[in-house]
């Protein structure tokens, strides 16, 4: 018998045309051109340079041993959200109930993506930040959502203005999504701004979904303050947090939600048809985590602010300007001096000097210009990246 | 502790440039304030963690229990003092529980050592008891996890 030809599918025309036509991430194609490179500082990472806290390991060892692997309640196990609104109580001075207004997700990209996917319709305007986290426009477009995109500005320090904000508002908006501290620009959000767009969301009736992700890590003393603790934003805010960051559990993909019962019931059907739970093993992490607290990360938080020192006046140092950002662990130095293109200025930078920074322009177009230095590295890496970038630098300039 | 004594308690070799930018001080002060913890024996010292067994370091290490009469004047102090002065002893701490001092003593076999507690440090006056316990590998040394290769690996690049 002969076999007939498998025929050749027409995939671009049979791919969903909003998967078709997004982007691939910036990120991805420059990690390509770094993966397999054993000789490589890195200062391209987005994750804290220690692993997770030992005694939250051995936690999960422990229930490991004593066989807990099963699925949990869709919300999560109800410990673990007590502890949450617990610690939200004490970090954002705004309290929930477990029981009915607590989500706890895979990772605050999973609890962004059901946020948004709860309350678009077809056509509903988000109005967002840029430079950001890459996941913000694919996961409003993929929620049939309409990304419109406000401009932070490093005059600003990457700080969002609230008459920016003002001018992108339609009677098609129905939600403001912030990111501060934010990656990549390690910008923060000073109270008063933060207060004008609290009363901008309550004016027009809209969400906003916060991401206090990197929420723990500001330095020289400042107190974070969370839009939900503005009058009148409780009832209207998804606050949006996780474990990644300041307790180093990105592998674990842990986060949450925490909204008004309305909005987290909204939420939950989307979660329990498409994640069912978050795995057992980290949501235990998560309860040992919390009861860590801040011993889990302040010893870190205060060498990530050593750190952050050091790179920006290395960087200050040899020319290329960069703000001292308030939050997080990136510096973004503008590298225009240069010549360059920023993916111009990382490829070469990697080539000729086998150090890894990664290029603002992946971030959108607004990041064009400028490098992220993630500074969660050990110090003497740093100090001979710095080295490095110095002498990439000055050969550019032909100095 | 101090910022600068505690990033030098932890690497001892960073330069002065480096902990300068990173905490916000001018060279010289980073230098005049470590002078000034020298002289005032805030800082001991500096030395290497070095993995002694790597380093074809053959000889023993033992941990010593040792009660001491406590005297009506200065307590523990002038008999502590007086073992710590002897070469063998690496470390000598006053402890609670069963026992008063805790000696870390190294020698070059365990005769050496043994040598050195049966005519040395027993025959003190006030010494009314001694413990020895051997070293026979090391795992955690300094802060520093002896003979563990590097398992934790992150992605170069990463969002």
């Amino acid at each position: 018998m002969i076999q007939e030809e498998p025929a050749i599918m027409d995939y671009d025309n049979k791919i969903s045309t909003i998967i078709r036509d997004l982007p691939r991430s910036g990120i991805r194609d420059f990690f390509e051109l770094v993966i397999g490179r054993s000789d490589v500082i890195s200062l391209g990472v987005g994750e804290p340079d220690k692993p997770t806290p030992w005694p939250i390991r051995e936690a999960v060892i422990r229930s490991l041993e004593k066989g807990q692997t099963s699925y949990t309640s869709n919300l999560g196990l109800e410990a673990l959200r007590v502890g949450i609104s617990e610690y939200v109580t004490k970090h954002f001075r705004t309290t929930y109930d477990p029981k009915t207004e607590i989500l706890v997700t895979v990772g605050v990209s999973e609890a962004l993506d059901i946020a948004f996917r709860a309350v678009l319709n077809p056509g509903d305007e988000v109005i967002y930040h840029e430079p950001c986290y890459v996941s913000y426009s694919p996961s409003i477009k993929m929620a049939y959502g309409v990304p419109v995109v406000v401009q932070t500005r490093e005059e600003n320090e990457f700080a969002l203005m609230a008459e920016d904000v003002e001018k992108a508002i339609t009677p098609k908006t129905k939600v403001i999504a912030l990111n501060f501290p934010t990656n990549p620009t390690g910008g923060i959000m000073p109270h008063e701004e933060l207060a004008k767009i609290a009363a901008l969301a309550v004016k027009h009736d809209l969400f906003v979904f916060t991401d206090e992700i990197y929420s723990e890590l500001l330095y020289d003393g400042r107190q974070h303050k969370s839009i939900v603790e503005f009058p009148g934003m409780r009832e209207r805010t998804v606050l949006l947090h996780g474990f990644s960051k300041a307790f180093a559990m990105t592998g674990w993909r842990l986060g949450y939600a925490c909204a008004p019962a309305p909005l987290r019931e909204a939420m939950m059907k989307i979660h329990q048809y498409c994640m069912l739970c978050a795995p057992i093993m980290s949501q235990m992490a998560g309860i040992e985590a919390l009861k860590m607290g801040e011993a889990a990360y302040e010893d870190m938080r205060q060498s990530y602010e050593q750190r952050r020192n050091l790179i920006v006046s290395r960087l200050n140092g040899m020319g290329l300007h960069c703000f001292n950002p308030g939050g997080a662990f990136y510096v973004f130095p503008e590298i225009r001096s240069t010549g360059l293109t920023s993916k111009e200025f990382a490829i070469q930078l990697l080539e000729k000097k086998s150090v890894a920074v990664v290029p603002g322009s992946a971030f959108s177009s607004a990041g064009e210009g400028f490098v992220r230095c993630c500074y969660a590295t050990a110090p003497e890496l740093i100090a001979k990246a710095m080295d490095l970038m110095e002498e990439f630098v000055n050969e550019v300039r032909g100095k | 502790m101090d910022p600068l004594i505690e990033m030098l308690h932890n690497n001892s070799r960073r330069s002065h440039h480096e902990m300068a930018l990173a905490l916000g001080l001018t060279e010289s002060e980073v230098a005049s304030r470590i002078a000034a913890a020298e002289a005032d024996g805030t800082i001991l010292g500096y030395s290497a963690v070095v993995d002694r067994l790597k380093a074809g370091h053959r000889g023993v290490t033992a941990l010593i229990e040792v009660r001491i009469a406590p005297e009506r004047d200065g307590g523990f102090d002038r008999l502590a003092r007086r073992i710590s002065k002897f070469d063998q002893v690496r470390e000598c701490f006053l402890m609670s529980g069963g026992y008063d001092l805790a000696v870390i003593v190294e020698g070059k076999d365990l005769l050496d050592v043994a040598t050195f507690v049966a005519e040395k440090l027993s025959t003190l006056g006030g010494v009314l008891s001694t413990a020895t316990r051997f070293q026979l590998k090391a795992y955690k040394e300094g802060g520093f996890f002896a003979n563990s290769g590097g398992d934790e690996e992150r992605l170069p690049v990463s969002p």
